[in-house]
């Protein structure tokens, strides 16, 4: 198995670096890190990568069944780490991500030792005593617009979407392609993700581990960001003046500022 | 084609005027106008999300007053909750990227709840110095392409259903077919034990004689009704017998295995080839009268007394309305033993029979078979039959082999009338051996 061609790995900055894995979430891409790269190029060995399903990963290596846990995300990692035999690398991971990363670093403790949770959320939907943004019914109305394709169809994308397989330039073309994912493959990844429940996780985390939040987020809140901060033991949690979910795209400085400090503060 | 001049022409005379009333209407279309009533919905929002700037057609779609949406509402408020995900996860981290994102289907929420579908675009303004400052937002009402592309969506879930039923249907039949073929493979290999069973292993060895025979079964999927033995009936003489049931299949079988069994007992008790008919004509008679199924059958019968002194074997033969034996001689000739009159066997009771007989010489051989042969249809159109005459040709060539090579000809005959030969046939030659060289065989 071509682990490297299957995850499209990218590696850049300081090969002799402490290795950082950088992590996309639900959506896009490895493009999602473009701001962060430069931060880290100098003293690190920059990996990235795209889940299988999304980005250019190999397609042909889905399999709804795999991709229906996180525990298969936590798999990809773990095989990217291991081709590129990476060890004690940080693994920084986005929303979903973050929570990737927590398993990942159970399977594998020799190859993560460290974590950056970037508006990390281990459980989308309210629970008795848990605020987690969104109702079961939202969730369910996500899943459904999805399963019909509502969502994201955009002019362009729409002969892709209604499965116009014999004509892949169109794909090439796209100036979003990026982050246009195969519908049934990102369906698998959405369900996953907004259904996944990781809290208990949190409590076994034994690495050091940064938790970056935003100020306003309409999909890890500030609660979240609390939670998470007091599950994983010895954390640190950071409050970012952003908006959104991507702070490391609307506030870049300050997201890399942070992740900079905390990389410093390991050595 | 020429105009007079004097007729004004009616667009010479209207351009002015329309151009007049056209810049007007422009001048009093204020940008500001055009803004607030165009025919889609406009929106300004500060990099937070903060909606800065809305048009009323916008206002109008959504239900709402300027003064509860300007300052108080982000955009993503405006979406439905799968729309803010896919905002959040999808549009703005694409809108960060590529400085703009166009055409993305959405959906807003109106006041009351209702959603409406939108297409929406945006780009972000910069500042003097580059810095983003704003998100210009363009949606437009997509309620009519969506109930289009729900019409589509529904017409290719159908078919991948249809699709999906016809694998299914052609699973299932693949899966009887092949049930199907396996059943019919085991129906073959019972029916081959059991056509086994109506016929004997090997022939006895009968001093001083040669014999040999041959069953070809036109159907594997059918038991034949064609039946012969040969068996001894005291230390010197052996009995013999060949013929065809009517019909085929496990009625016919029954009634093969009946006169075979019953052949062979009434011979032990009384070997006078008349009399072995006649008992069979009983039986069957007796069996299948008042069943509403009548059964019958055509039989050559007879006994062979080969005499070691003299070289020569005596045949009696009696005959139940089946084709005549064919005796081939070492001189080269062959001559039908003509049975007429007999009757079908187990048909009517007190059936008479015609007897004949002749004696066996040297190299002479006597051959018994059963309509299968003479009833070949043959030609290119396979509109004849092979017959008498060709037979009685055939065997003439053939005068002077022994039984099993002569038994080996026809065999080569049969194969080679193909698909012309559809029903069941059997063979059984007797013979005295020639003299040597000829060898023989038991």
């Amino acid at each position: 198995m071509d682990v490297r061609r299957r995850n499209n790995i990218t590696e850049t900055g300081n090969p002799h670096g402490r290795p950082v894995v950088l992590a996309h979430g639900f959506g896009c891409d490895q493009n999602m890190w473009r701001l962060t790269v430069p931060a880290l190029a100098e003293d690190h060995r920059v990996v990235l990568f795209d889940y299988v399903g999304s980005g250019r990963s190999d397609l042909s290596a889905f399999t709804e069944d795999r991709y229906s846990s996180l525990h298969g995300y936590a798999q990809d990692v773990v095989e990217v780490c291991e081709a590129l035999d990476l060890r004690d690398a940080v693994f920084v991971g986005h929303s979903v991500s973050a929570m990737t990363g927590v398993l990942a670093a159970d399977l594998a403790p020799e190859r993560i030792g460290a974590l950056v949770m970037v508006a990390p959320s281990p459980r989308y939907i309210d629970d008795e005593g848990y605020r987690g943004g969104f109702s079961a019914e939202d969730i369910d109305e996500l899943l459904e617009s999805l399963e019909a394709n509502y969502l994201g169809w955009s002019a362009a994308m729409a002969p892709v979407i209604m499965g116009n397989a014999e004509r892949p330039e169109l794909g090439e073309e796209l100036k979003n392609s990026f982050c246009a994912t195969d519908p049934d493959m990102a369906r698998v990844f959405a369900r996953t993700t907004f259904l996944s429940d990781c809290r208990q996780d949190l409590k076994s985390v034994r690495v050091p581990t940064l938790v970056l939040e935003c100020t306003q987020d309409a999909i890890a809140p500030r609660e979240v960001g609390a939670f998470v901060h007091q599950a994983v033991p010895g954390s640190v949690l950071v409050t970012l003046d952003a908006t959104g979910h991507c702070p490391h795209l609307s506030a870049p400085e300050a997201t890399n500022r942070a992740i900079t400090a905390f990389l410093a503060g390991l050595r | 084609m020429c105009r007079t001049g004097q007729q004004p022409d009616p667009h010479d005379s209207g351009r002015g005027a329309w151009t007049d009333a056209a810049f007007a209407a422009l001048l009093e279309d204020s940008a500001e106008e055009l803004y607030d009533s165009a025919p889609c919905g406009y929106l300004s929002t500060l990099m937070d999300g903060t909606i800065a700037k809305i048009n009323a057609t916008l206002l109008g779609w959504l239900g709402r007053d300027r003064a509860e949406v300007v300052g108080r509402m982000r955009f993503t408020d405006l979406l439905t909750v799968g729309g803010k995900l896919y905002h959040e996860t999808h549009y703005a981290p694409l809108l960060r990227m590529q400085g703009e994102i166009s055409g993305i289907a959405l959906e807003v929420k109106r006041s009351d709840g209702v959603r409406m579908p939108v297409l929406v675009s945006s780009a972000v303004k910069h500042g003097s110095t580059g810095e983003p400052v704003l998100i210009r937002t363009t949606l437009f009402d997509a309620r009519d392409r969506r109930a289009y592309e729900e019409e589509l969506l529904r017409g290719r879930k159908e078919a991948e259903k249809a699709r999906k039923q016809a694998e299914e249907a052609r699973r299932q039949a693949e899966e009887a077919r092949r049930q199907a073929e396996a059943d019919r493979a085991r129906l073959q290999e019972a029916l081959a034990v059991l056509q086994q069973s109506l016929l004997p292993a090997d022939l006895p060895p009968i001093p001083g004689m040669s014999t040999a025979a041959h069953y070809h079964t036109a159907s594997p999927d059918r038991l034949g009704g064609d039946f012969y033995d040969v068996f001894p009936l005291d230390g010197k003489r052996f009995a013999f017998f060949l013929g065809d049931v009517c019909g085929k299949g496990p009625q016919a079988a029954a009634v093969t295995s009946l006169t075979r069994y019953t052949l062979r007992a009434a011979a032990l008790h009384e070997s006078d080839p008349v009399t072995a008919l006649t008992t069979l004509d009983t039986v069957l008679h007796e069996r299948y009268t008042g069943t509403g199924d009548p059964r019958y059958c055509t039989a050559i019968f007879g006994t062979v007394d080969p005499d070691p002194v003299s070289g020569h074997a005596t045949v009696r033969l009696a005959s139940g309305g089946h084709p005549p034996a064919l005796v081939l001689r070492a001189d080269g000739t062959a001559d039908y033993l003509p049975t007429p009159g007999g009757f079908l066997v187990g048909a009517l009771p007190g059936a008479r029979f015609a007897t004949t007989g002749t004696v066996l010489g040297p190299g002479d051989t006597l051959l018994l078979y059963t309509d299968g042969l003479t009833e070949a249809r043959t030609g290119t159109s396979r509109d004849s039959l092979y017959g008498d005459d060709a037979l009685l040709a055939f065997a003439t060539t053939h005068a002077g082999d022994a039984p099993d090579a002569l038994v080996h000809a026809l065999t080569d005959l049969l194969a080679g009338f193909g698909d012309g030969l559809d029903d069941d046939t059997a063979l059984l030659a007797l013979g005295v051996p020639a003299p040597a060289p000829t060898p023989s065989r038991t």
